[in-house]
């Protein structure tokens, strides 16, 4: 038992297996095709939108619910010059777009504390969604617009992109000095600001970082959707949902948020489509339960048996 | 002078409706700590049960205020009793019981909408009650807008006079300002802040079933009224039940005069107002 566990603890081992599972994963297309192609998009998207969250609200704290915003950032752009740019160079655009928006409300309103922030960026969504909504009836005469088709399998691989940059600057993130300044921002802040961080910066930047992957995977997502107005790009949900996902799975270590947006998702798919009602009410049931009696998450959770499985271990010999 | 009395008036019922949805959510979030995000839903709930006993029953709306009321403020007294005391008590810091307590709220939001959901479908219900309309100095409004803004309002002035001269009411305020002491002082902390949960449940219960006399109701209408609880909340400072009283009308009135100007503008004048007031006085009219 304990060999095996010293091989799956294995840092070459780990990196190993992650290359296995992403070549496994970028050649899919190549022999599914429909469905389980589709499904596997929600996944990533999800993924990409959880690990966004966390690596900004995740370490310092501060509770967002802008990710709607950058998301139907994402969207619109696309939805603008789809049919203008060849789709890498959308998405790209979507990011930047999306980053800069990010970066202004950051600067704005990142002083605002606690609850006020995270109301703050939820009256954000609202407020964009609803003068975009305004301009398109009272300016443009029309509600909603068509995006560009994209091949499934195109939109696969740039999700499937998006999603690696996504993973490969969190990790970074958190094994940096800069992540080290984030941390110590979500600890206590003023301490941080007296050690020499500059406070301001590494949270403005920070938030510009997470919202380019969201901006991304918006970009490219609303290809697949091929018809959007305001209502389906600034949905809300596209805000709550990574919150949900991040706390259920567990933000201790980068593994909780992916396993978390991971199982959500695949029950979203299974129960989604014919019981929404249904889907919804087990997510709350299981929020419920998780916050009563998960605080770290699922990850927290399966760490503590695993601990306690080794004690045992050591208890017998 | 028509076109004034039309907009003062119609600012005064946005304005009553909004302040007892924000006084209920300001008794939960500035006493007993939870944001609640599903305050919305209780309000969606309190409106179909009294649509339902009207169109199955044919119970007037208004005696149905009587029943609503006291089964959503069991429903929330409960909730607290359970859900809320045991993350409370299992939380490291009160920033953490925040935090904790607000996710759960979301949970909630969900659960409740979509029971409901399950149960009443997701089409747009709406009856005819007193829909007759009433002239006041030339400016006619329907009976059933009056009627909800007098019980609003009296529902507001009678709960400010509990806050204000009842001993129960003392100890909310005592538990509002400080806990811990009023703990010491011999308040039962515990029943005192269930208490305000299940009280802001039942504002919200109540107004959802003056709102369903007047406006059409949605399984899915919920989340739009909690918003506006939050801005209200928001604007007459949090933990401020009279602020709120006093947001309340504010936001009416713009509401009222936004909606003469251009209906399609009306949210997008509250929110903008909402973040304006973030940025510029984050903790209200009446914060401390």
């Amino acid at each position: 038992m304990n060999s095996v566990a010293s091989i799956v603890l294995n840092r070459s081992f780990q990196l190993g297996l992650l290359a296995v599972i992403l070549i496994a994963l970028a050649t899919l297309p190549l022999h599914y095709q429909g469905y389980n192609i589709v499904r596997l998009l929600n996944i990533f998207m999800f993924v990409v939108l959880t690990v966004s969250w966390v690596i900004f609200s995740g370490s310092t704290g501060y509770m967002s619910l802008a990710s709607a915003a950058f998301f139907g950032v994402g969207i619109y752009t696309s939805a603008l010059l789809g049919d203008k740019l060849p789709i890498a160079v959308v998405v790209g655009i979507g990011a930047l777009v999306s980053s800069c928006v990010a970066f202004l409300v950051g600067a704005l309103t990142l002083r605002l504390r606690g609850i006020y922030f995270a109301i703050f960026t939820f009256g954000l969504v609202e407020l964009i969604k609803h003068l975009t909504l305004w301009w398109e009836i009272n300016m443009e005469d029309r509600r909603g617009r068509l995006v560009v088709y994209v091949e499934n399998d195109i939109i696969f691989w740039v999700m499937l992109s998006i999603l690696v940059a996504t993973l490969l600057t969190a990790y970074f993130i958190r094994r940096s000095k800069w992540g080290l300044a984030l941390q110590s921002i979500g600890e206590n802040e003023e301490a941080a600001a007296h050690m020499g961080i500059n406070v301001t910066l590494v949270k403005v930047i920070t938030f510009a970082v997470s919202a380019l992957f969201v901006g991304a995977s918006g970009a490219i997502i609303a290809t697949r959707w091929t018809y959007i107005d305001p209502g389906i790009a600034f949905n809300p949900l596209y805000s709550f949902m990574p919150v949900l996902m991040a706390i259920f799975g567990g933000m201790g270590r980068l593994l909780g948020p992916v396993i978390g947006a991971i199982a959500f998702t695949y029950l979203k798919e299974e129960l989604g489509t014919e019981f929404p009602e249904l889907y919804m009410l087990i997510f709350g049931i299981i929020l419920i339960v998780a916050i009563l009696y998960m605080p770290n998450g699922l990850v927290g959770l399966i760490q503590r048996l695993w601990i306690r499985g080794f004690r045992r271990q050591d208890a017998d010999t | 002078m028509v076109e004034f009395l039309n907009i003062f008036i119609g600012g005064l019922i946005l304005g009553g409706i909004y302040a007892l949805i924000a006084v209920g959510l300001s008794l939960q979030y500035g006493v007993a700590r939870v944001l609640n995000i599903s305050h919305g839903e209780f309000i969606m709930v309190g409106a179909f049960l009294t649509w339902a006993m009207y169109t199955f029953w044919g119970l007037n709306p208004l005696a149905s205020l009587a029943i609503v009321g006291p089964a959503i403020f069991v429903v929330g007294f409960v909730l607290h009793r359970t859900l809320f005391t045991r993350l409370r008590t299992s939380s490291a810091s009160p920033a953490a019981y925040e935090g904790g307590s607000l996710i759960a709220t979301f949970g909630l939001m969900f659960i409740i909408q979509n029971l409901a959901i399950i149960t009443w479908g997701t089409d747009i219900e709406a009856y005819s009650f007193l829909n007759t309309g009433v002239s006041i100095f030339g400016a006619r409004f329907a009976a059933n807008r009056l009627t909800m803004l007098l019980f609003a309002a009296g529902i507001c002035v009678v709960f400010y006079l509990f806050l204000a001269r009842t001993r129960l009411g003392k100890a909310i305020r005592a538990a509002a300002q400080d806990p811990e002491t009023a703990g010491m002082m011999g308040v039962n902390i515990k029943r005192v802040l269930a208490l305000c949960f299940g009280l802001g449940a039942l504002m919200a219960g109540l107004a959802g079933s003056l709102l369903s006399m007047c406006y059409p109701i949605r399984t899915t209408m919920g989340l739009e009224y909690t918003i506006i609880a939050i801005i209200v909340v928001v604007l007459g400072g949090m933990g401020s039940i009279v602020g709120s009283f006093i947001g309340g009308l504010i936001l009416g009135m713009v509401g009222s005069i936004v909606l003469y100007i251009d209906p399609s503008l009306s949210l997008v004048a509250y929110y903008f107002i909402f973040i304006l007031l973030l940025l510029v006085r984050p903790t209200g009219i009446l914060g401390k």
